[in-house]
């Protein structure tokens, strides 16, 4: 079947979009693997010097900040499994992300269905009663299908009346905020039922010590379990997207929906279910939040603390690739842990933002400047054939 | 009964609607720059980044002249800064338009924050200019005819706005490149072009906005200040149905929603903010659901465009 799509000629004008050359892909001669990674090199190179010059300017020292950025990320004692810990939920967003956008869907609202995920696991959590891994296993479940239930409000709407889902995605993403503030407040919900407990208003219950993702220890480092969760996902999806049917038509209907429609797949119900099934994702990545250590143990005002937007971030920066996303994702948990040794520099936090949406924009120009280098030449090409 | 009392007290309070004016003012500089982005085919999410750093560039151009209109200034560059760089990467480069907005919005927030906490930001205000007889007009006199003197630039806005997009050829390109960018690259319009320019519109709106949240609404800069209003304006624009007319209601209604939230409390009543706060989303899903027939987005909104081979 394959082979079948590569020659079909109504593809071409589709795949030669950025971004989108996945499946279908040609490997470039040596030289212009050469460039692309002189150019990597060369963009991020420039976003640190704007960084570090950024700190210097304000009378920081730029090595003292980039040394606690990987003191707090990999070279302090139990960091890097700190950083690996944080790295998972990211991975599980990013990896749903991934799927929906190869299917030509553009799910925003990660950040949303997080959140929504986070206080369905958290109300179960507190709840059942039973032995601690299936409590994790029931949260991360319930998580997801809170997550898909917010991303199925999209893909309904979608399905329904062609509301276009990026509209919708965003705009859901913001209800899931006050709504969980609501929550916060009901105890029959998700508020504390401890009543008697300091802020008991402002953050939720507790998730029970045996209800924690146990940890795997390695070379001193303590590593959440549900890192494992995370990269057996991630595999597995890979498979899924590479080598399986429901992959190939995933593609299909993503590089060429006219096409897909000739190939009789079904175009509707391919596309809600794998909205639904980037939200269930991004939900139990909202739960590996609350069991495992990458965040507090309890819900909070602004618990989803933007995992969601970055993990669309790395979905998109790793261009569709499920592997290329986990060193990605780790570099963006890598800022996150690096930047709480930053309080010892003088220079605020704030500047890991900084430096994490610079490295965001340099990553974007390497692979938007040879796509067009591309473009010219094979313009040239018709030109000079014409 | 008591339900009628509560809204009697609300909406007999000048205080309402001199807030509800101010944020109206806001969100519809922010809102009809992202309505010309959105025409042009550009789903722009960098509006809070925009604002944000209207917001801060109004209290440093503040500072380096001690005059409003230095503020307003500074704002606009800001604003159109960051819009150079969207409209670059996501229509020269090509890069996609979230990753570049979200990218943005973050480094805003962190640019600003920062820089807030290394440089010290003085006040900064705009003064307030009534018009004499209509300020002593009872509820909304005040509210519309004594305000800080850049919000009356808003009534300039709109028809500017307006015979900008509907009246002239440039307006004509820009919405034909929303509707279907093919035709017009055929007709010989650079379609990426037109999109960068009204994103620089948008920019230009944008700064305007967050100066004026600065100068005329809260006197300083402050890294919250506009936390998450910018993605109200996207709100405005879909509840609107991505045409003026419903846009300029969407914006005037949320700053309406958005005053009262800030005003109930203020009054004793107990009206759950959380229904205020979700309002401008779930009205703006359920316009594009129920008007699904109606109501239709630029036929290209979101989707890059690319010059074919042919």
């Amino acid at each position: 079947m394959a082979n079948e799509l590569v020659n079909a000629s109504a593809l071409d004008v589709v795949t030669s979009g950025p971004g989108a050359r996945t499946r279908f892909g040609r490997t470039a001669p040596l030289s212009d693997r050469a460039l692309t990674v002189a150019l990597y090199l060369v963009s991020i190179g420039l976003a640190l010097l704007i960084s570090g010059i950024l700190v210097s300017a304000t009378g920081g020292s730029a090595t003292a900040v980039g040394g606690a950025l990987l003191d707090g990320s990999v070279r302090s004692p139990g960091a890097w499994g700190l950083t690996l810990t944080t790295m998972a939920p990211l991975l599980l967003v990013a990896v749903g992300t991934i799927v929906a956008t190869r299917a030509g869907l553009v799910n925003i609202g990660q950040e949303g269905q997080l959140l929504i995920g986070a206080c369905f696991g958290a109300y179960l959590a507190v709840r059942l009663q039973g032995p601690g891994w299936l409590v994790i296993v029931a949260s991360l479940v319930f998580a997801g299908v809170g997550g898909a239930m917010w991303a199925g409000i999209a893909a309904a709407l979608r399905a329904w009346r062609n509301v276009p889902e990026v509209l919708t995605t965003l705009l859901l993403t913001f209800t899931a905020f006050p709504l969980m503030t609501y929550g916060l407040r009901q105890n029959w919900l998700i508020g504390d039922r401890d009543t008697s407990r300091v802020n008991h208003i402002n953050s939720g219950e507790q998730i029970p010590f045996d209800a924690r993702l146990p940890n795997v220890e390695l070379f001193g480092n303590s590593i959440d379990s549900g890192v494992i969760i995370a990269l057996a996902v991630a595999v597995a999806v890979t498979w899924m997207v590479t080598r399986s049917r429901l992959g190939a038509r995933i593609d299909v209907l993503g590089l060429n929906p006219r096409a897909a429609q000739r190939f009789g797949i079904a175009r509707r119900p391919v596309a809600a279910a794998v909205l639904v099934g980037s939200g269930f994702l991004a939900g139990a990545g909202g739960a590996l939040l609350l069991h495992g250590g990458a965040a507090g143990d309890r819900l909070a005002f602004g618990y989803s603390g933007n995992f969601g937007w970055d993990g669309l971030l790395v979905a998109l920066l790793a261009r569709n690739r499920v592997l290329l996303a986990i060193p990605m994702a780790v570099v963006f948990a890598m800022l996150r842990t690096g930047s709480s040794f930053l309080a010892s520099t003088g220079v605020d936090r704030k500047m890991t933002d900084v430096v994490q949406a610079l490295l965001v924009l340099a990553l974007l120009l390497p692979p938007a400047i040879i796509f067009l280098r591309d473009r010219r030449r094979e313009l040239a090409g018709a030109k000079a054939a014409a | 009964m008591e339900l009628f009392n509560a809204l009697g007290d609300i909406f007999s309070s000048d205080a309402l609607y001199v807030s509800a004016f101010q944020l109206s003012v806001l969100f519809l500089f922010a809102g009809a720059g992202e309505w010309v982005a959105e025409r042009a085919g550009t789903l722009n999410i960098s509006v809070e980044a925009m604002l944000l750093a209207g917001a801060f560039g109004a209290a440093a151009g503040h500072e380096i002249v001690a005059w409003s209109i230095a503020g307003l200034v500074g704002g606009c560059i800001a604003g159109l800064l960051i819009a150079l760089i969207q409209a670059n990467l996501s229509h020269r480069l090509t890069a996609n338009q979230f990753v570049v907005g979200l990218a943005l919005n973050v480094l805003v927030l962190g640019l600003t924050a920062f820089l807030a906490t290394e440089i010290d930001l003085g006040p900064a205000r705009a003064e307030v200019v009534s018009v004499p007889a209509l300020s002593g007009i009872p509820l909304v006199g005040e509210a519309l005819f004594a305000r800080p003197w850049p919000a009356y630039f808003v009534y300039l806005l709109v028809p500017a706005v307006w015979w900008l997009v509907f009246r002239t050829r440039w307006g004509l390109e820009v919405r034909s490149v929303g509707e279907n960018p093919q035709s017009a690259d055929v007709s010989g319009i650079d379609v990426n072009a037109r999109r960068r320019q009204a994103i620089m519109l948008c920019g230009l709106t944008c700064g305007f906005g967050g100066a004026f949240i600065v100068l005329g609404q809260v006197g300083q800069f402050q890294s919250s200040i506009i936390n998450g209003r910018g993605f109200i304006a996207i709100a405005a624009v879909i509840f609107g149905g991505w045409t003026l007319r419903g846009t300029v209601i969407g914006c005037v209604l949320f700053g309406l929603v958005e005053a009262l939230t800030l005003a109930t409390p203020v009054q004793g009543y107990r009206i759950d903010p959380v229904i205020l706060d979700v309002a401008p989303y779930v009205v703006a899903i359920a316009v594009v659901l129920l008007f699904a027939t109606r109501v239709r987005q630029p036929r290209a909104l979101a989707q890059p465009f690319v010059r074919g081979l042919t």
